[in-house]
Protein backbone atom coordinates (compact mmCIF):
# COMPACT_ATOMS: atom_id res chain seq x y z
CA UNK A 1 0.00 0.00 0.00
CA UNK A 2 1.33 3.39 -0.94
CA UNK A 3 1.14 5.79 1.95
CA UNK A 4 3.23 8.65 0.56
CA UNK A 5 0.99 11.70 0.64
CA UNK A 6 0.09 13.52 -2.54
CA UNK A 7 2.09 16.59 -3.52
CA UNK A 8 -1.01 18.74 -3.36
CA UNK A 9 -4.52 18.03 -2.24
CA UNK A 10 -7.23 20.65 -1.95
CA UNK A 11 -10.82 20.24 -0.83
CA UNK A 12 -13.23 22.83 -2.16
CA UNK A 13 -10.79 25.63 -1.41
CA UNK A 14 -11.96 29.24 -1.81
CA UNK A 15 -10.58 32.73 -1.41
CA UNK A 16 -12.72 35.83 -1.65
CA UNK A 17 -11.51 39.42 -1.76
CA UNK A 18 -14.49 41.52 -0.75
CA UNK A 19 -16.98 40.64 -3.52
CA UNK A 20 -14.44 39.06 -5.85
CA UNK A 21 -14.46 35.28 -5.72
CA UNK A 22 -10.86 34.85 -6.84
CA UNK A 23 -10.85 31.14 -6.07
CA UNK A 24 -14.32 29.68 -5.86
CA UNK A 25 -14.16 26.04 -4.79
CA UNK A 26 -11.23 24.15 -6.25
CA UNK A 27 -10.54 20.50 -5.44
CA UNK A 28 -7.32 19.05 -6.79
CA UNK A 29 -5.31 15.91 -6.25
CA UNK A 30 -1.80 16.27 -7.62
CA UNK A 31 0.61 13.33 -7.61
CA UNK A 32 4.28 13.69 -6.79
CA UNK A 33 6.77 14.04 -9.61
CA UNK A 34 6.36 15.70 -12.96
CA UNK A 35 4.75 18.95 -13.98
CA UNK A 36 1.15 19.78 -13.22
CA UNK A 37 -0.13 22.68 -15.28
CA UNK A 38 -2.77 25.20 -14.30
CA UNK A 39 -4.03 26.89 -17.39
CA UNK A 40 -6.21 29.95 -17.39
CA UNK A 41 -6.52 33.54 -18.53
CA UNK A 42 -5.57 36.61 -16.51
CA UNK A 43 -7.75 36.91 -13.46
CA UNK A 44 -8.81 33.25 -13.45
CA UNK A 45 -7.45 32.82 -9.90
CA UNK A 46 -4.15 31.09 -10.67
CA UNK A 47 -1.95 33.38 -8.60
CA UNK A 48 -4.37 33.41 -5.66
CA UNK A 49 -4.43 29.60 -5.68
CA UNK A 50 -0.62 29.41 -5.75
CA UNK A 51 -0.32 31.93 -2.92
CA UNK A 52 -2.62 29.87 -0.76
CA UNK A 53 -0.68 26.70 -1.49
CA UNK A 54 2.62 28.47 -0.77
CA UNK A 55 1.13 29.53 2.62
CA UNK A 56 1.19 33.24 1.85
CA UNK A 57 -2.56 33.58 1.99
CA UNK A 58 -5.16 31.76 4.07
CA UNK A 59 -8.18 30.31 2.31
CA UNK A 60 -11.60 31.81 3.00
CA UNK A 61 -12.98 28.29 3.28
CA UNK A 62 -12.08 24.74 2.34
CA UNK A 63 -8.75 23.10 3.08
CA UNK A 64 -5.49 22.25 1.42
CA UNK A 65 -2.47 20.06 2.01
CA UNK A 66 0.97 20.35 0.49
CA UNK A 67 3.23 17.30 0.78
CA UNK A 68 0.78 16.06 3.39
CA UNK A 69 0.91 19.20 5.59
CA UNK A 70 -1.94 21.59 6.22
CA UNK A 71 -1.56 24.99 4.53
CA UNK A 72 -3.02 26.86 7.49
CA UNK A 73 -1.70 25.07 10.56
CA UNK A 74 1.62 23.74 9.27
CA UNK A 75 2.97 26.72 7.34
CA UNK A 76 6.52 26.48 8.69
CA UNK A 77 6.93 22.85 7.64
CA UNK A 78 5.60 23.55 4.17
CA UNK A 79 7.94 26.52 3.74
CA UNK A 80 10.88 24.20 4.33
CA UNK A 81 9.74 21.90 1.53
CA UNK A 82 8.59 24.23 -1.22
CA UNK A 83 9.80 27.27 -3.04
CA UNK A 84 7.95 29.88 -4.97
CA UNK A 85 8.88 31.78 -8.09
CA UNK A 86 6.35 34.56 -8.30
CA UNK A 87 4.79 36.02 -11.39
CA UNK A 88 7.00 39.10 -11.19
CA UNK A 89 10.64 38.24 -10.74
CA UNK A 90 11.04 38.22 -6.97
CA UNK A 91 14.67 39.26 -6.82
CA UNK A 92 16.15 42.48 -5.47
CA UNK A 93 16.91 44.76 -8.39
CA UNK A 94 19.36 46.94 -6.52
CA UNK A 95 21.60 44.02 -5.60
CA UNK A 96 23.85 42.02 -7.92
CA UNK A 97 22.97 38.49 -9.01
CA UNK A 98 25.62 37.11 -6.67
CA UNK A 99 24.34 39.14 -3.72
CA UNK A 100 20.78 37.99 -4.33
CA UNK A 101 21.78 34.33 -4.20
CA UNK A 102 24.14 34.91 -1.25
CA UNK A 103 21.29 36.52 0.64
CA UNK A 104 19.04 33.52 0.08
CA UNK A 105 21.78 30.98 0.73
CA UNK A 106 22.48 32.65 4.08
CA UNK A 107 18.80 32.88 4.97
CA UNK A 108 18.46 29.19 4.24
CA UNK A 109 21.28 28.31 6.60
CA UNK A 110 24.46 28.26 4.52
CA UNK A 111 27.32 30.07 6.21
CA UNK A 112 30.46 31.88 5.08
CA UNK A 113 32.37 30.05 2.38
CA UNK A 114 29.62 27.52 1.75
CA UNK A 115 27.11 30.27 1.01
CA UNK A 116 29.44 31.83 -1.52
CA UNK A 117 30.29 28.48 -3.09
CA UNK A 118 26.60 27.62 -3.45
CA UNK A 119 25.80 31.04 -4.96
CA UNK A 120 28.64 30.77 -7.47
CA UNK A 121 27.75 27.25 -8.59
CA UNK A 122 24.12 28.28 -9.08
CA UNK A 123 25.17 31.26 -11.19
CA UNK A 124 27.37 29.07 -13.33
CA UNK A 125 24.69 26.38 -13.71
CA UNK A 126 22.22 28.97 -14.96
CA UNK A 127 24.66 30.66 -17.31
CA UNK A 128 24.87 33.83 -15.24
CA UNK A 129 28.53 33.77 -14.16
CA UNK A 130 29.42 36.71 -16.37
CA UNK A 131 26.65 38.81 -14.91
CA UNK A 132 27.31 37.81 -11.29
CA UNK A 133 28.61 41.21 -10.24
CA UNK A 134 26.08 43.31 -12.10
CA UNK A 135 22.99 44.80 -10.50
CA UNK A 136 19.88 42.82 -11.42
CA UNK A 137 18.22 45.93 -12.83
CA UNK A 138 20.62 45.66 -15.78
CA UNK A 139 19.54 42.06 -16.54
CA UNK A 140 17.31 41.07 -19.46
CA UNK A 141 13.92 39.48 -18.76
CA UNK A 142 15.27 36.01 -19.45
CA UNK A 143 18.28 36.48 -17.17
CA UNK A 144 16.05 37.70 -14.36
CA UNK A 145 13.84 34.66 -14.73
CA UNK A 146 16.82 32.32 -14.63
CA UNK A 147 18.14 34.06 -11.52
CA UNK A 148 14.70 33.82 -10.01
CA UNK A 149 14.54 30.07 -10.59
CA UNK A 150 18.12 29.65 -9.36
CA UNK A 151 17.02 31.47 -6.20
CA UNK A 152 14.23 28.91 -5.82
CA UNK A 153 16.59 25.94 -5.77
CA UNK A 154 19.29 27.26 -3.43
CA UNK A 155 18.08 24.45 -1.23
CA UNK A 156 16.52 21.65 -3.20
CA UNK A 157 12.74 21.91 -2.85
CA UNK A 158 10.44 18.91 -2.97
CA UNK A 159 7.89 21.04 -4.75
CA UNK A 160 8.36 24.22 -6.70
CA UNK A 161 5.64 26.70 -7.67
CA UNK A 162 6.28 28.52 -10.92
CA UNK A 163 3.77 31.27 -11.50
CA UNK A 164 3.73 32.14 -15.21
CA UNK A 165 7.47 31.64 -15.58
CA UNK A 166 7.61 32.53 -19.27
CA UNK A 167 5.12 35.37 -19.54
CA UNK A 168 6.83 38.22 -21.34
CA UNK A 169 9.91 36.26 -22.41
CA UNK A 170 11.26 36.01 -25.94
CA UNK A 171 11.17 32.53 -27.53
CA UNK A 172 14.82 31.77 -26.88
CA UNK A 173 14.61 32.63 -23.19
CA UNK A 174 11.34 30.74 -22.99
CA UNK A 175 13.03 27.61 -24.32
CA UNK A 176 15.80 27.98 -21.77
CA UNK A 177 13.25 28.18 -18.98
CA UNK A 178 11.51 25.10 -20.37
CA UNK A 179 14.79 23.19 -20.33
CA UNK A 180 15.39 24.24 -16.75
CA UNK A 181 11.92 23.01 -15.78
CA UNK A 182 12.57 19.68 -17.50
CA UNK A 183 15.83 19.26 -15.56
CA UNK A 184 14.03 19.97 -12.30
CA UNK A 185 11.50 17.29 -13.11
CA UNK A 186 14.14 14.79 -14.23
CA UNK A 187 15.59 15.11 -10.77
CA UNK A 188 12.32 14.20 -9.10
CA UNK A 189 11.09 17.65 -8.10
CA UNK A 190 7.35 18.22 -8.43
CA UNK A 191 6.53 21.36 -10.38
CA UNK A 192 3.25 23.24 -10.22
CA UNK A 193 3.19 25.55 -13.19
CA UNK A 194 0.66 28.20 -14.06
CA UNK A 195 0.46 29.50 -17.57
CA UNK A 196 -1.72 31.31 -20.05
CA UNK A 197 -0.36 29.29 -22.97
CA UNK A 198 -1.79 25.96 -24.00
CA UNK A 199 1.36 25.01 -25.88
CA UNK A 200 3.46 25.61 -22.78
CA UNK A 201 1.23 23.35 -20.69
CA UNK A 202 1.26 20.88 -23.57
CA UNK A 203 5.07 20.89 -23.80
CA UNK A 204 5.74 20.46 -20.11
CA UNK A 205 2.79 19.13 -18.14
CA UNK A 206 1.61 15.58 -17.68
CA UNK A 207 -1.70 16.82 -16.43
CA UNK A 208 -3.52 20.11 -16.80
CA UNK A 209 -6.36 21.79 -14.98
CA UNK A 210 -8.08 24.57 -16.89
CA UNK A 211 -9.44 27.20 -14.54
CA UNK A 212 -11.76 30.09 -15.12
CA UNK A 213 -13.50 32.41 -12.65
CA UNK A 214 -11.90 30.55 -9.77
CA UNK A 215 -13.18 27.14 -10.78
CA UNK A 216 -11.74 24.11 -12.53
CA UNK A 217 -13.60 23.76 -15.80
CA UNK A 218 -11.62 20.82 -17.18
CA UNK A 219 -8.87 18.52 -16.06
CA UNK A 220 -6.92 15.93 -17.98
CA UNK A 221 -3.81 15.11 -19.94
CA UNK A 222 -2.85 17.56 -22.68
CA UNK A 223 -4.03 15.12 -25.34
CA UNK A 224 -7.40 14.69 -23.65
CA UNK A 225 -7.85 18.44 -23.52
CA UNK A 226 -6.79 18.98 -27.09
CA UNK A 227 -9.02 16.18 -28.24
CA UNK A 228 -11.95 18.04 -26.75
CA UNK A 229 -11.03 21.02 -28.91
CA UNK A 230 -9.68 19.28 -31.97
CA UNK A 231 -5.98 18.85 -32.33
CA UNK A 232 -5.57 21.31 -35.16
CA UNK A 233 -7.33 24.51 -35.91
CA UNK A 234 -7.46 26.06 -39.35
CA UNK A 235 -7.95 29.81 -39.36
CA UNK A 236 -9.11 31.42 -42.61
CA UNK A 237 -9.30 35.09 -43.36
CA UNK A 238 -11.46 36.01 -46.33
CA UNK A 239 -11.05 39.18 -48.35
CA UNK A 240 -14.69 40.08 -48.45
CA UNK A 241 -16.77 39.80 -45.27
CA UNK A 242 -19.97 39.29 -47.26
CA UNK A 243 -18.62 36.00 -48.60
CA UNK A 244 -18.12 34.51 -45.18
CA UNK A 245 -21.58 32.98 -45.09
CA UNK A 246 -20.99 31.30 -48.44
CA UNK A 247 -17.70 29.89 -47.23
CA UNK A 248 -19.36 28.60 -44.11
CA UNK A 249 -21.98 26.75 -46.18
CA UNK A 250 -19.35 25.11 -48.32
CA UNK A 251 -17.48 23.89 -45.28
CA UNK A 252 -20.49 22.61 -43.34
CA UNK A 253 -22.30 21.05 -46.32
CA UNK A 254 -19.61 19.82 -48.69
CA UNK A 255 -16.93 18.89 -46.21
CA UNK A 256 -19.13 18.31 -43.19
CA UNK A 257 -17.06 20.14 -40.59
CA UNK A 258 -18.05 22.55 -37.82
CA UNK A 259 -17.26 26.20 -38.32
CA UNK A 260 -16.90 28.81 -35.63
CA UNK A 261 -17.37 32.41 -36.55
CA UNK A 262 -15.75 35.04 -34.41
CA UNK A 263 -16.10 38.66 -33.49
CA UNK A 264 -13.76 39.29 -36.43
CA UNK A 265 -16.08 39.40 -39.48
CA UNK A 266 -13.33 38.17 -41.82
CA UNK A 267 -12.26 35.14 -39.79
CA UNK A 268 -13.47 31.53 -39.85
CA UNK A 269 -12.15 28.89 -37.50
CA UNK A 270 -12.42 25.20 -38.39
CA UNK A 271 -11.26 22.13 -36.53
CA UNK A 272 -9.45 19.71 -38.77
CA UNK A 273 -7.56 16.53 -38.05
CA UNK A 274 -4.74 16.92 -40.52
CA UNK A 275 -3.02 18.92 -43.17
CA UNK A 276 -4.63 17.18 -46.16
CA UNK A 277 -8.13 17.89 -44.83
CA UNK A 278 -7.11 21.50 -44.47
CA UNK A 279 -5.72 21.77 -48.02
CA UNK A 280 -8.88 20.15 -49.41
CA UNK A 281 -10.95 22.70 -47.65
CA UNK A 282 -8.92 25.60 -48.99
CA UNK A 283 -9.12 24.22 -52.53
CA UNK A 284 -12.93 23.89 -52.27
CA UNK A 285 -13.33 27.44 -51.06
CA UNK A 286 -11.02 29.08 -53.57
CA UNK A 287 -12.54 27.14 -56.47
CA UNK A 288 -15.95 28.54 -55.43
CA UNK A 289 -14.48 31.98 -56.10
CA UNK A 290 -13.98 33.08 -52.51
CA UNK A 291 -10.73 34.90 -52.02
CA UNK A 292 -8.66 33.96 -48.99
CA UNK A 293 -6.28 36.62 -47.75
CA UNK A 294 -4.55 34.55 -45.08
CA UNK A 295 -4.72 31.14 -43.49
CA UNK A 296 -2.92 29.29 -40.75
CA UNK A 297 -3.02 25.82 -39.30
CA UNK A 298 -1.94 25.25 -35.74
CA UNK A 299 -2.70 24.25 -32.20
CA UNK A 300 -5.80 25.72 -30.67
CA UNK A 301 -5.09 28.83 -28.65
CA UNK A 302 -6.22 29.26 -25.09
CA UNK A 303 -9.15 31.26 -26.42
CA UNK A 304 -10.24 28.37 -28.57
CA UNK A 305 -9.86 25.90 -25.71
CA UNK A 306 -12.03 28.17 -23.64
CA UNK A 307 -14.54 28.56 -26.38
CA UNK A 308 -14.75 24.79 -26.72
CA UNK A 309 -14.99 24.19 -22.98
CA UNK A 310 -17.26 27.00 -21.91
CA UNK A 311 -18.96 28.04 -25.12
CA UNK A 312 -17.80 31.59 -24.31
CA UNK A 313 -14.66 33.47 -25.27
CA UNK A 314 -12.18 34.50 -22.59
CA UNK A 315 -13.35 37.52 -20.68
CA UNK A 316 -10.87 40.26 -20.12
CA UNK A 317 -10.41 40.49 -16.42
CA UNK A 318 -7.23 41.84 -15.00
CA UNK A 319 -7.99 41.54 -11.35
CA UNK A 320 -6.07 38.81 -9.73
CA UNK B 1 24.11 27.53 -24.32
CA UNK B 2 24.39 23.81 -24.83
CA UNK B 3 21.15 22.30 -23.57
CA UNK B 4 22.52 18.95 -22.52
CA UNK B 5 25.24 20.64 -20.57
CA UNK B 6 22.75 22.89 -18.93
CA UNK B 7 20.49 20.02 -17.89
CA UNK B 8 23.45 18.12 -16.51
CA UNK B 9 24.70 21.09 -14.54
CA UNK B 10 21.27 21.91 -13.14
CA UNK B 11 20.82 18.34 -12.04
CA UNK B 12 24.18 18.41 -10.30
CA UNK B 13 23.05 21.60 -8.57
CA UNK B 14 19.99 19.81 -7.27
CA UNK B 15 21.94 16.77 -6.16
CA UNK B 16 23.88 19.03 -3.82
CA UNK B 17 24.24 17.57 -0.31
CA UNK B 18 22.17 17.84 2.83
CA UNK B 19 20.01 20.80 3.62
CA UNK B 20 21.63 23.18 6.12
CA UNK B 21 19.98 23.82 9.48
CA UNK B 22 17.38 26.58 9.73
CA UNK B 23 18.63 29.86 11.16
CA UNK B 24 17.37 31.63 14.28
CA UNK B 25 15.57 34.96 14.51
CA UNK B 26 18.65 37.01 15.39
CA UNK B 27 20.73 35.62 12.52
CA UNK B 28 17.87 36.20 10.09
CA UNK B 29 17.51 39.82 11.23
CA UNK B 30 21.24 40.41 10.88
CA UNK B 31 21.21 38.95 7.36
CA UNK B 32 18.40 41.29 6.36
CA UNK B 33 20.39 44.11 7.98
CA UNK B 34 23.26 43.15 5.69
CA UNK B 35 20.88 43.44 2.75
CA UNK B 36 20.06 47.02 3.81
CA UNK B 37 23.77 47.85 3.93
CA UNK B 38 24.30 46.36 0.47
CA UNK B 39 21.57 48.63 -0.81
CA UNK B 40 23.38 51.64 0.65
CA UNK B 41 26.51 50.47 -1.16
CA UNK B 42 24.68 50.30 -4.50
CA UNK B 43 22.52 53.38 -4.09
CA UNK B 44 24.75 55.79 -2.16
CA UNK B 45 22.49 58.71 -3.09
CA UNK B 46 20.20 57.60 -0.30
CA UNK B 47 22.87 58.78 2.13
CA UNK B 48 22.24 62.34 0.99
CA UNK B 49 19.46 62.77 3.50
CA UNK B 50 21.62 61.60 6.39
CA UNK B 51 24.52 63.85 5.46
CA UNK B 52 23.10 67.00 3.89
CA UNK B 53 20.10 67.44 6.20
CA UNK B 54 22.06 67.36 9.45
CA UNK B 55 24.68 69.81 8.19
CA UNK B 56 22.04 72.15 6.84
CA UNK B 57 19.90 72.07 9.98
CA UNK B 58 22.77 72.52 12.40
CA UNK B 59 24.30 75.46 10.57
CA UNK B 60 21.00 77.12 9.76
CA UNK B 61 19.45 77.02 13.20
CA UNK B 62 22.62 77.76 15.14
CA UNK B 63 23.37 80.94 13.24
CA UNK B 64 19.82 82.03 12.55
CA UNK B 65 18.43 81.71 16.09
CA UNK B 66 21.60 81.76 18.20
CA UNK B 67 21.97 85.50 18.60
CA UNK B 68 18.28 86.21 19.01
CA UNK B 69 17.45 83.47 21.48
CA UNK B 70 20.49 82.99 23.66
CA UNK B 71 22.53 86.09 23.03
CA UNK B 72 25.37 84.21 21.33
CA UNK B 73 25.61 81.33 18.92
CA UNK B 74 28.02 79.44 21.12
CA UNK B 75 25.71 79.65 24.09
CA UNK B 76 22.75 78.55 21.99
CA UNK B 77 24.65 75.64 20.49
CA UNK B 78 25.02 74.02 23.91
CA UNK B 79 21.23 74.05 24.19
CA UNK B 80 20.38 73.33 20.56
CA UNK B 81 22.74 70.54 19.57
CA UNK B 82 21.15 67.63 21.44
CA UNK B 83 17.79 68.78 20.08
CA UNK B 84 18.89 69.26 16.49
CA UNK B 85 20.43 65.79 16.65
CA UNK B 86 17.11 64.37 17.80
CA UNK B 87 15.26 66.27 15.09
CA UNK B 88 17.57 65.17 12.29
CA UNK B 89 17.34 61.51 13.15
CA UNK B 90 13.61 61.63 13.88
CA UNK B 91 13.04 63.19 10.47
CA UNK B 92 14.95 60.53 8.56
CA UNK B 93 13.07 57.65 10.20
CA UNK B 94 10.42 58.18 7.52
CA UNK B 95 12.74 56.76 4.88
CA UNK B 96 12.12 53.38 6.45
CA UNK B 97 8.55 53.67 5.23
CA UNK B 98 9.75 54.64 1.77
CA UNK B 99 11.98 51.55 1.63
CA UNK B 100 9.18 49.21 2.70
CA UNK B 101 6.83 50.77 0.19
CA UNK B 102 9.41 50.20 -2.55
CA UNK B 103 9.96 46.58 -1.60
CA UNK B 104 6.25 45.81 -1.81
CA UNK B 105 6.02 47.28 -5.26
CA UNK B 106 8.93 45.16 -6.53
CA UNK B 107 7.54 41.81 -5.39
CA UNK B 108 10.69 40.78 -3.54
CA UNK B 109 8.67 40.48 -0.32
CA UNK B 110 6.78 37.58 -1.83
CA UNK B 111 9.92 35.48 -1.81
CA UNK B 112 11.00 36.59 1.67
CA UNK B 113 7.57 35.72 3.02
CA UNK B 114 7.74 32.24 1.54
CA UNK B 115 11.03 31.46 3.33
CA UNK B 116 11.23 29.34 6.48
CA UNK B 117 12.60 32.18 8.63
CA UNK B 118 11.18 34.23 11.50
CA UNK B 119 8.89 36.54 9.52
CA UNK B 120 9.46 39.88 11.29
CA UNK B 121 13.20 39.52 10.60
CA UNK B 122 12.70 41.08 7.16
CA UNK B 123 11.57 44.30 8.80
CA UNK B 124 13.79 44.15 11.88
CA UNK B 125 16.74 43.73 9.51
CA UNK B 126 15.68 46.74 7.45
CA UNK B 127 15.44 48.76 10.66
CA UNK B 128 18.89 47.60 11.76
CA UNK B 129 20.23 48.84 8.44
CA UNK B 130 18.53 52.14 9.16
CA UNK B 131 20.19 52.27 12.55
CA UNK B 132 23.47 52.40 10.62
CA UNK B 133 22.16 55.43 8.76
CA UNK B 134 21.06 57.09 12.00
CA UNK B 135 24.54 56.50 13.41
CA UNK B 136 26.13 58.18 10.40
CA UNK B 137 23.79 61.15 10.74
CA UNK B 138 24.51 61.40 14.49
CA UNK B 139 28.27 61.37 13.99
CA UNK B 140 28.00 64.12 11.42
CA UNK B 141 25.90 66.37 13.65
CA UNK B 142 28.11 65.81 16.69
CA UNK B 143 31.37 66.34 14.77
CA UNK B 144 30.04 69.51 13.21
CA UNK B 145 28.79 70.67 16.61
CA UNK B 146 32.23 70.12 18.17
CA UNK B 147 33.83 72.15 15.40
CA UNK B 148 31.38 74.97 16.02
CA UNK B 149 32.07 74.93 19.75
CA UNK B 150 29.78 72.38 21.36
CA UNK B 151 31.22 71.29 24.73
CA UNK B 152 29.44 68.26 26.20
CA UNK B 153 30.07 68.21 29.94
CA UNK B 154 28.96 64.59 30.09
CA UNK B 155 32.05 63.65 28.06
CA UNK B 156 32.29 60.84 25.60
CA UNK B 157 30.18 58.49 27.69
CA UNK B 158 27.41 61.04 28.06
CA UNK B 159 27.31 61.67 24.31
CA UNK B 160 27.47 57.95 23.57
CA UNK B 161 24.55 57.20 25.87
CA UNK B 162 22.52 60.07 24.44
CA UNK B 163 23.03 58.71 20.91
CA UNK B 164 22.17 55.20 22.10
CA UNK B 165 18.91 56.49 23.58
CA UNK B 166 18.18 58.32 20.35
CA UNK B 167 18.76 55.14 18.33
CA UNK B 168 16.38 53.18 20.56
CA UNK B 169 13.72 55.86 20.16
CA UNK B 170 14.20 56.13 16.36
CA UNK B 171 14.14 52.35 15.92
CA UNK B 172 10.81 52.31 17.77
CA UNK B 173 9.41 55.29 15.89
CA UNK B 174 10.33 53.60 12.59
CA UNK B 175 7.62 51.00 13.15
CA UNK B 176 5.06 53.73 12.52
CA UNK B 177 6.63 54.24 9.10
CA UNK B 178 6.75 50.55 8.28
CA UNK B 179 2.99 50.38 8.98
CA UNK B 180 2.34 53.42 6.84
CA UNK B 181 4.69 52.06 4.17
CA UNK B 182 2.34 49.12 3.71
CA UNK B 183 -0.79 51.26 3.54
CA UNK B 184 0.42 54.24 1.49
CA UNK B 185 -0.62 54.03 -2.15
CA UNK B 186 2.33 55.98 -3.41
CA UNK B 187 5.53 57.57 -2.23
CA UNK B 188 3.96 61.01 -2.61
CA UNK B 189 1.23 60.23 -0.12
CA UNK B 190 3.84 58.77 2.21
CA UNK B 191 5.91 61.97 2.09
CA UNK B 192 2.86 64.10 2.70
CA UNK B 193 1.77 62.02 5.67
CA UNK B 194 5.22 62.02 7.19
CA UNK B 195 5.43 65.78 7.12
CA UNK B 196 2.03 66.09 8.74
CA UNK B 197 3.30 63.89 11.58
CA UNK B 198 6.94 64.93 11.81
CA UNK B 199 6.64 68.70 11.63
CA UNK B 200 4.46 69.15 14.70
CA UNK B 201 6.40 66.43 16.50
CA UNK B 202 9.78 68.07 16.01
CA UNK B 203 8.94 71.78 15.90
CA UNK B 204 6.32 71.84 18.64
CA UNK B 205 8.89 70.63 21.11
CA UNK B 206 11.65 71.98 23.33
CA UNK B 207 14.28 71.57 20.59
CA UNK B 208 14.60 75.25 19.70
CA UNK B 209 13.25 77.22 22.62
CA UNK B 210 12.24 76.82 26.23
CA UNK B 211 8.49 76.04 26.22
CA UNK B 212 7.87 78.39 29.19
CA UNK B 213 7.27 81.36 26.87
CA UNK B 214 4.61 79.53 24.87
CA UNK B 215 0.83 79.93 25.34
CA UNK B 216 -0.50 77.36 27.78
CA UNK B 217 -2.29 75.15 25.23
CA UNK B 218 0.89 74.81 23.20
CA UNK B 219 2.97 74.29 26.29
CA UNK B 220 0.68 71.43 27.25
CA UNK B 221 1.22 69.82 23.85
CA UNK B 222 4.95 70.38 23.98
CA UNK B 223 5.38 68.85 27.40
CA UNK B 224 3.39 65.78 26.34
CA UNK B 225 5.37 65.43 23.10
CA UNK B 226 7.61 62.34 23.17
CA UNK B 227 10.31 64.29 21.32
CA UNK B 228 10.42 66.78 24.23
CA UNK B 229 11.03 63.91 26.65
CA UNK B 230 13.71 62.53 24.38
CA UNK B 231 15.50 65.86 24.01
CA UNK B 232 15.38 66.57 27.74
CA UNK B 233 16.88 63.16 28.47
CA UNK B 234 19.57 63.62 25.80
CA UNK B 235 20.51 67.07 27.12
CA UNK B 236 20.82 65.62 30.58
CA UNK B 237 23.11 62.85 29.36
CA UNK B 238 25.26 65.06 27.15
CA UNK B 239 25.70 67.76 29.78
CA UNK B 240 26.48 65.38 32.61
CA UNK B 241 23.20 65.69 34.52
CA UNK B 242 21.19 62.60 33.53
CA UNK B 243 17.64 62.26 34.87
CA UNK B 244 16.83 58.62 35.37
CA UNK B 245 13.10 59.21 35.42
CA UNK B 246 13.12 61.05 32.08
CA UNK B 247 15.23 58.34 30.46
CA UNK B 248 12.83 55.74 31.83
CA UNK B 249 9.88 57.54 30.27
CA UNK B 250 11.61 57.66 26.86
CA UNK B 251 12.22 53.92 27.08
CA UNK B 252 8.58 53.30 28.03
CA UNK B 253 7.41 55.45 25.09
CA UNK B 254 9.72 53.46 22.78
CA UNK B 255 8.45 50.12 24.05
CA UNK B 256 4.87 51.33 23.60
CA UNK B 257 5.53 52.37 20.00
CA UNK B 258 6.97 48.95 19.17
CA UNK B 259 4.15 47.28 21.12
CA UNK B 260 1.50 49.03 19.05
CA UNK B 261 3.03 49.44 15.61
CA UNK B 262 5.08 46.23 15.55
CA UNK B 263 2.00 43.99 15.53
CA UNK B 264 0.17 46.33 13.11
CA UNK B 265 3.12 46.19 10.72
CA UNK B 266 3.32 42.41 10.96
CA UNK B 267 -0.40 42.08 10.37
CA UNK B 268 -0.10 44.18 7.22
CA UNK B 269 3.02 42.28 6.16
CA UNK B 270 1.23 38.93 6.38
CA UNK B 271 -1.98 40.07 4.76
CA UNK B 272 -0.78 42.35 2.02
CA UNK B 273 -2.08 41.01 -1.23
Amino acid sequence: MNKIPLAIETENITRFFKDVKAVNGISLKIERGGVYGILGPNGAGKTTLIRMLATLLNPTSGSGKVMGYDIVTEKETIRRLVSLTGQFASVDEDLTGLENLLLLAKLLGYTGKNAKKRALELLSGFGLSDAAKRQVKTYSGGMRRRLDIAASIVVRPALIFLDEPTTGLDPRSRNQVWDIIRSLVADGTTVLLTTQYLDEADQLAEKIAVIDHGKVIAEGTPSQLKASVGSNVLRLNVNDASQIEKARQIITQKINLDVQTNSDPYLLTVQTENVSAATNLITEITSAGIEISRFSLGQPSLDEVFLALTGKPVEENNEE
Amino acid sequence: MDNNNQSASIQSLLAHGARPNPINAVTASLIFGWRALLKIKHVPEQLFDVTAFPIMFTLLFTYMFGGAIAGSTEEYLQFLLPGILAQTVTMITMYTGVAVNNDIRKGVFVRFRSLPVWQPSVLVGALLGDAARYTIASSIVISLGMILGFKPEGGFIGVFLAVALLLVFSFSLSWIWTSIGFIARSQESLFFLSFVVLFPLTFASNIFVDPETMPSWLEAFVSANPVTWLVTAMRGLMHGAPEVEGIGIVLIISATLVGIFGPITMFLFRNKK
